[in-house]
């Protein structure tokens, strides 16, 4: 990893999908600095051959019978959508003319 | 029988005067009503109350009750869900201006074991959005003030929750622990409240912050309701695929059988700098009770505890970016006025609806998993976590239960650690490891400070064994009784 603690604010909030105010911009450019130098702790600890956590009680397979069970209706799946026409999610344009 | 002797009983007493049939589920829900009427312009623990509903709820369990079809002996009892479980036909904002219209369609499985059990589900309570936070300061529609002291947060993010309980606004309430989300509040505002061990209660239906890490929980005002609603809301669910299955007992009715004494550990590590004199005072006195009852205290090391902050924060934020990616303007969040084409839609909704703190998780989790960083950050961190966990096992050969305090300090001022990520990410320092071991733990009121207000001990079990922790945390609640303490309000 880079020995540059800060980060590219720009880059990231972009990859985050979140617009950020200029304020907001500058605030959080200094205070994720810190947060990282914080976090430089985790590169001090030997882990080597240890196994990665992901779930407190890993649990694998958990299988599930294939039968239809009772769901919302289309009504009450898009019953908080800000946009809908024709029982469909109303989105902007998302391909070139 | 006067609306204040009501509000001020226990849940268990509250079911025998039921039972007894001196009071009714409606004469009851009205009483909280009238309580969250009266004193909640000063708490601000409820984001939405529907009185109507409870009282529709609450008629249904005295008419089963005449019939003597109650359901459970939860059946006609109200209690209250942190706003990010879902209740159908309810509002659920999580606290967040981007979830403000937004009614669940569906009832969290949670909810559906508490309408089966009968009680009232009684009000949505207020939380640092998205349950990012430890002061409830991260509301989007203004914090809860702490019971105790106006002035002073309720802890977080299940402020409401445990603010709710302390003010007998509502006699039990459901919370979710990520990093500390249920103890740490119920500490601050002198209440019991309980993390389960991970998988014992299904999360589906709860708006997920860092789903490795997230468990649903009980506040009370004693160790023995705190039991009674765990055992309604516990056990499998295929919904869940991380839910466990495991037999559930009565918590409730094993309470009651006597406990041999046992070895309780004092992790050196907890024990350190950065700890209140007084929080060190009242647990002092906690283990020279348990010393008293023929306990044996055992000293030992947890050496990961320094790192479960960072392992921490790298987890539950990678997790969280990921998770809140589905807060996009598309599909039931609201959708920024000002975009005009797709990435607009995520970009602005997402700025716009966000506030800050979950911005800038969200921005840090971001981080972590991107390309060239996750081996560096969140990769090591799940290997750091896997140490953490060794710690106690290892802790666990020798002891039944560990002790700490719940929080290094009592409630801090408002406005006092909001500027300052890390000081407030520090408040978590003794609940964190527990979560990331998915062990269970529990808050239990202690004492008082000198100015008044609440301190909590916290006692760690081993994994599924709810029923002792419970019973070893009953031992001293019941002698002492802190959180049935009322605040003058």
């Amino acid at each position: 990893m880079s020995e540059e603690k800060s980060v590219d604010i720009d880059y990231v909030s972009n990859l985050a999908r979140i617009e950020l105010s200029s304020q907001e911009r500058d605030k959080f450019q200094s205070q994720l600095g810190d947060v990282l130098k914080y976090f430089e702790k985790l590169q001090e600890v030997d882990v080597e051959g240890v196994e990665p956590t992901a779930h407190a009680f890993p649990r694998f397979n958990v299988w599930d019978q294939d039968e239809v069970q009772p769901g919302l209706s289309t009504d009450q799946a898009l019953q908080n959508a800000p946009k809908q026409r024709s029982q469909q999610i109303v989105v902007p344009k998302v391909v070139e003319e | 029988m006067e609306s204040s002797q009501l509000t001020s009983a226990t849940a268990t007493e509250l079911i025998d005067l039921l039972e007894g049939e001196t009071v009714s589920s409606v004469e009851i829900t009205q009483a909280f009503i009238q309580r969250i009427q009266a004193v909640d312009q000063k708490v601000h623990a409820f984001l939405h109350l529907d009185e109507e509903d409870m009282i529709k709820q609450a008629k249904s369990s005295d008419e089963r009750r005449s019939q003597g079809k109650s359901l459970t002996r939860l059946d006609g009892i109200p209690v209250g869900l942190k706003d990010v479980i879902s209740a159908e036909g309810q509002p659920l904002t999580a606290a967040s201006k981007i979830l403000e219209n937004y009614v669940s369609p569906y009832d969290a499985t949670v909810t559906r074991k508490l309408k089966e059990a009968g009680a009232v589900i009684g009000g949505r309570l207020n939380l640092d959005e998205f349950a990012m936070g430890s002061s409830t300061e991260n509301s989007a529609y203004g914090p809860t003030r702490n019971p105790w002291n106006l002035d002073c947060v309720p802890g977080g993010s299940s402020g409401g929750s445990s603010a709710a309980v302390a003010a007998r606004e509502i006699p039990l309430s459901l919370g979710s622990d990520t990093g500390g989300s249920i103890r740490q509040p119920a500490s601050l505002c002198g209440v019991v409240g309980m993390k389960p061990t991970y998988g014992m209660v299904s999360r589906y239906g709860l708006a997920a912050f860092a789903s490795s890490l997230d468990q649903i929980g009980p506040f009370a005002q004693t160790v023995e309701d705190a039991a009674l609603l765990l055992e309604i809301i516990s056990g499998h669910d295929p919904l869940d695929s991380t839910s466990y299955p495991s037999h559930v007992p009565s918590y409730s009715r094993e309470l009651k059988a006597p406990l041999e004494p046992c070895k309780l550990g004092l992790p050196q590590e907890f024990f350190g700098e950065g700890m209140d004199e007084e929080v060190r005072k009242s647990i002092d006195l906690v283990i020279e009770f348990y010393k008293s009852k023929g306990f044996e205290m055992v000293e030992l090391s947890l050496p990961s505890t320094d790192l479960s902050i960072p392992v921490y924060y790298v987890i539950a934020t990678a997790e969280a970016s990921s998770n809140l990616a589905r807060y996009d303007g598309i599909r039931y969040t609201s959708r920024s006025e000002k975009a005009s084409n797709a990435i607009d839609v995520y970009a602005k909704s997402r700025g716009e609806g966000f506030g800050e703190e979950v911005k800038r998780r969200c921005i840090l989790g971001a981080y972590a998993l991107s390309s060239g960083y996750y081996d560096a950050y969140y990769l090591r961190a799940q290997k750091t976590r896997t140490l953490i966990r060794q710690d106690f096992d290892q802790a666990f050969e020798q002891v039944d239960a560990i002790l700490t305090p719940t929080s290094p300090t009592p409630a801090f001022r408002f406005g006092e650690k909001s500027d300052n990520p890390i000081s407030m990410y520090l408040s978590d320092i003794y609940t964190i490891s527990t979560n990331l071991a998915g062990l269970p733990g529990i808050s239990v009121p202690c004492g008082f400070s000198q100015s008044g207000l609440p301190i909590g001990m916290q006692l760690i079990g081993q994994a599924l064994n709810e029923s002792k922790l419970l019973s070893i945390a009953h031992v001293y609640d019941q002698e002492h009784n802190y959180g049935r303490k009322a605040p003058s309000l």
